[in-house]
């Protein structure tokens, strides 16, 4: 599975970690539903981290689109809401 | 659907708006290239506005510490002239800059860290540029039109979902230093007002007393320190010592 972290990269998470990486990314869910910047905050550092920590980052020139999107690693609650808001981010 | 899947829905958006405009799949390599070219440069400019805004904050705080010595200076010279009162007013001023430097320097950290991701996006784009340049001829002479439709389709959607990225890179980085010109703006005006540091003005009472309410821990302690560096244990005995004259000029301090 292919993941982008906003303003960093792609990384190609294995199989054998996606488990780890989804309960983090229901975490993020969870978070992005809350009204807690610190709550979010922590939800999305963990997240980055475990791609950072498990995935293989992609060379830059691999072309490659992907199957999950982190935001930016310092972004916060609203400005992720407000991007889901956007064009192509309302379909649940 | 999860905030992940989402994310990457709302940068498919993005693909398949680029790809609509092409009849030919073919075409829209070319076009790929061109807004990949486009992108480069967006990020190129934002790169060079980031660090604009970070050479005049250091500017800035240049001019502010400068001004912060020049007051430690006219308060140990007033103290050298037994002025206490005015050497408390300088202190009190100078510990008035304090928040102003250390906004500035957590400004000047993030629009650093700005500048770093905005470098290391535009040295990403620009290896896109490179292996595409190739990679999209190969391309165009390998497949036919129908075959063409898989292979070339997942390719740029690969790199307009990264130009999405770029884009909103530019985008946040453009926000953010926009919300630090405004600030900078008015820290300039307070500059050049020169209300915080001439001492030579004479500043309202009230605000006098208020800013010593707020810093007269840090003044007497610093008081404390100018005092035993200056070597004059107690005030009682400034009157009995030699009146030692200033070595700089300090003709404010003493007026």
């Amino acid at each position: 599975m292919i993941v982008r972290i906003l303003g960093d990269g792609q990384f190609d998470v294995a199989e054998a970690d996606r488990a780890g990486l989804h309960a983090l990314e229901e975490a993020l869910d969870a978070a992005v539903e809350g009204d807690d910047e610190e709550v979010f905050a922590a939800a999305l550092a963990a997240a980055v981290a475990e791609v950072r920590r498990v995935g293989t980052e992609l060379p830059a020139d691999s072309f490659t689109a992907s199957d999950r999107v982190l935001p930016f690693d310092d972004a916060t609650l609203a400005e992720t809401k407000e991007l889901l808001a956007g064009p192509g981010g309302d379909e649940r | 659907m999860g905030v992940m899947k989402r994310m990457s829905g709302i940068l498919q958006a993005k693909t398949n708006k680029l790809l609509d405009k092409a009849e030919d799949p073919r075409e829209s390599l070319d076009l790929s290239y061109q807004k990949l070219l486009e992108n480069l440069q967006k990020v190129r400019r934002s790169v060079a506005d980031v660090t604009t805004a970070k050479k005049r904050i250091e500017l800035q705080a240049t001019q502010l510490q400068g001004q912060a010595d020049k007051l430690q200076q006219q308060a140990k010279d007033a103290l050298a002239q037994n002025r206490e009162d005015l050497a408390r007013e300088a202190l009190a001023r100078r510990a008035a800059l304090a928040p102003q430097l250390a906004e500035l320097q957590t400004q000047h950290q993030q629009v650093a860290a700005q500048e770093q991701k905005l470098i290391a996006t535009a040295q990403n784009l620009q290896t896109q540029v490179d292996a595409f340049r190739t990679k999209k001829e190969t391309m165009k002479a390998t497949y036919t039109a129908a075959e063409a439709q898989t292979k070339i389709g997942e390719a740029v959607s690969g790199i307009s979902e990264s130009m999405g990225d770029a884009g909103m890179s530019v985008q946040r980085a453009q926000d953010k230093i926009d919300a630090m010109q405004a600030r900078a703006g008015a820290m300039d005006e307070l500059l050049a007002s020169g209300a915080l540091t001439d001492l030579t003005n004479p500043v309202d009472d009230i605000q006098t007393q208020l800013d010593q309410v707020s810093s007269s821990n840090t003044v007497d302690t610093e008081l404390a320190a100018l005092k035993a560096e200056l070597g004059t244990a107690a005030p009682a005995q400034l009157g009995t010592a030699e009146p030692a004259p200033s070595p700089t000029e300090s003709g404010e301090a003493s007026a």
